[in-house]
């Protein structure tokens, strides 16, 4: 009896403590990557930075013409990708009740969700570019949203799969039309977690440079022309991390900096927007 | 799902008010009352399946109208199941059907052509556990209203008042409409279901063991509430509860094993019940 006990305390000791140091390590790497990247990056942050375009080395410019194409086209693969991921998540949750067409759905979007992302710059290198006969911004927002589907489908049904029955069954029973019932409440109830969904594609596209590599290609100047090549944060990072100039290598600790802050201010948001939406009206 | 338990068999000597009783050869359910109330749902050979498994093996059986029917039984006897025909809500799953007749003002409800949607906008029910949704408690009480009426904000807000009032929630509410029904307590959240259930002004009501998650004091709200709503409805409650089903009910329907064994007024079933599985059922011989 009381060795039982013992042991069992033991066993809970010894879990804790690993559940505790696997935390700690975790975070600290977190914390350690926060920390280099405000070190390097905050010095880099100026007027300029947010003014100017890249320079050529040696000269004094900014990263606004990264921003600018960052934003652009993580804008336009959330728009495109968000209704698509979640119109898909719907539908294996709420309406293919173990249909085949459904485990095929699931299947390629498992394939997509772990397909590398310089394939899939690659297949739209082939699809857009390829036959456009140059870089566009365009293809390289069209990457990005096969990227970001399947992250949304994902997290779009295994939210939608917790909602309980027992409130869609609630909400038939009042006679609403399975369409009011899904938008009216089993969204509602899974909210967050769809928004969440939403939140870690747009963070994981922001961060892609490879299935912007054969696509938006990046830019020198400033361009707003989604049909030509388009500069953005991740390329130029690449690019301007490997160059053999000091002040380059600061611009890029910057748009490190800079798209890092942008997805974590992000998700901070939806978080409070959620929070607030699913506890009130 | 099989059951290992057999009716206990048992000398007449230890059902001594059976034997006082006059014969009785065929129950006649309810003839006394039958001028004063009107049939509401008559179910007509009704049998249900869950993929192959036969939950519900030919019940026939008439509820009436401004009355209160309790369907009671061991678990797993069908009870629930037959609930869940009225109003049609197992059609959410493929795998269950039901045959035979469910006549509603003499509308069979099962024909595949009546419309679902309008049905279930006519037959509140409220479940075990409570489900509000997640929102505001206005817009739960108003959530029905709103699928099927066009009302003034005024109009509205007086439909949800009166609904929560008659559940006996208002005064724990008014203050606070706009906050989530979630924040409610759970004796709260079903009084606030069956709110929303009534908002609607549905004409039968179905209670899947509304007050078995609840304690005794909300207990006898909600039983208070039926007791007050059954001048304008047609209430059917399933209950595991049998001084529920004596309290509230004026007909009651003991089931077993996915049959209808007695169905009779509440003081016949609970005085002198005719079948002996329905004795030993109530008296807690089994179940």
């Amino acid at each position: 009896m009381i060795t039982i006990y013992v042991r069992r305390r033991a066993a809970n000791f010894a879990i804790l403590s690993l559940s505790l140091l696997a935390t700690a390590v975790g975070l600290l790497v977190l914390f350690l990557i926060l920390w280099t990247l405000l070190r390097h990056g905050l010095p880099a942050l100026s007027v300029a930075f947010f003014t100017e375009s890249t320079p050529a080395p040696g000269n004094a410019g900014g990263m606004i013409n990264a921003i600018y194409g960052s934003l652009v086209m993580t804008a336009v693969a959330t728009l495109v990708g968000t209704p698509i991921g979640v119109l898909t998540g719907t539908y294996l949750a709420e309406f293919a009740r173990g249909a085949r067409l459904a485990l095929v759905v699931r299947f390629i979007n498992d394939i997509l969700l772990s397909a590398p992302s310089i394939v899939i710059g690659v297949f739209v290198y082939g699809v857009m570019v390829a036959r456009m006969g140059h870089f566009s911004a365009w293809s390289g927002a069209a990457a990005l949203a096969i990227i970001f589907v399947p992250v949304v489908v994902r997290t779009t049904e295994n939210m939608l799969t917790l909602v309980p029955a027992s409130l869609r069954e609630a909400a038939v029973a009042m006679g609403a039309p399975q369409w009011k019932v899904i938008v009216m409440v089993v969204y509602r109830a899974a909210l967050q977690g769809m928004l969440t969904g939403v939140m870690l594609a747009v963070a994981r596209v922001a961060g892609e440079s490879a299935p912007l590599l054969f696509t938006a290609f990046g830019n020198q100047f400033w361009s707003t022309d989604m049909n030509g090549p388009m500069a953005n944060l991740p390329l130029v990072i690449f690019q301007f991390a490997l160059s053999p100039y000091a002040d380059w290598h600061l611009l890029a600790w910057g748009g490190a900096l800079i798209i890092t802050l942008a997805i974590l201010a992000l998700n901070v948001a939806a978080r409070l927007i959620a929070n607030r939406s699913s506890f009130s009206k | 799902m099989t059951y290992e338990i057999q009716p206990v068999e048992i000398p007449n000597r230890q059902r001594p008010h059976l034997i006082q009783m006059p014969a009785v050869e065929t129950p006649k359910p309810i003839a006394e009352a039958q001028e004063q109330v009107q049939p509401k749902v008559q179910i007509k050979d009704l049998r249900f399946y869950y993929k192959n498994y036969e939950a519900l093996k030919g019940i026939n059986l008439t509820l009436h109208d401004k009355r209160v029917t309790a369907f009671i039984g061991p678990s797993g006897c069908g009870k629930s199941t037959l609930l869940r025909v009225l109003n049609r809500i197992y059609e959410l799953y493929p795998d269950q059907r039901a045959t035979g007749e469910v006549l509603v003002d003499g509308q069979d409800i099962l024909d595949p052509r009546h419309d679902l949607n309008l049905l279930r906008a006519r037959i509140g029910m409220v479940f075990q556990k409570p489900t509000p949704f997640p929102m505001s408690i206005y817009d739960n009480v108003a959530f029905g209203v709103r699928l099927y009426e066009r009302l003034s904000p005024r109009r509205l807000d007086e439909r949800v008042e009166e609904a929560l009032r008659r559940a006996a929630l208002w005064d724990e509410v008014k203050d606070k409409l706009r906050e989530s029904g979630l924040s409610l307590s759970g004796g709260q959240q079903q009084r606030l279901c069956i709110a929303r259930a009534i908002a609607v002004k549905p004409e039968i009501l179905l209670l899947d063991e509304p007050a078995s998650a609840l304690d005794p004091i909300s207990t006898q709200r909600i039983e208070e509430l039926i007791a007050d709503l059954k001048s304008d409805y047609c209430i059917v409650i399933v209950t595991h509860n049998m001084q529920q089903a004596a309290r509230s009910s004026d007909y009651t329907a003991f089931m077993y094993l996915g049959q209808l064994i007695e169905f009779n007024t509440t003081e016949t079933i609970f005085t002198h019940p005719h079948e002996r599985q329905t004795e030993d059922y109530i008296t807690g011989r089994f179940g």
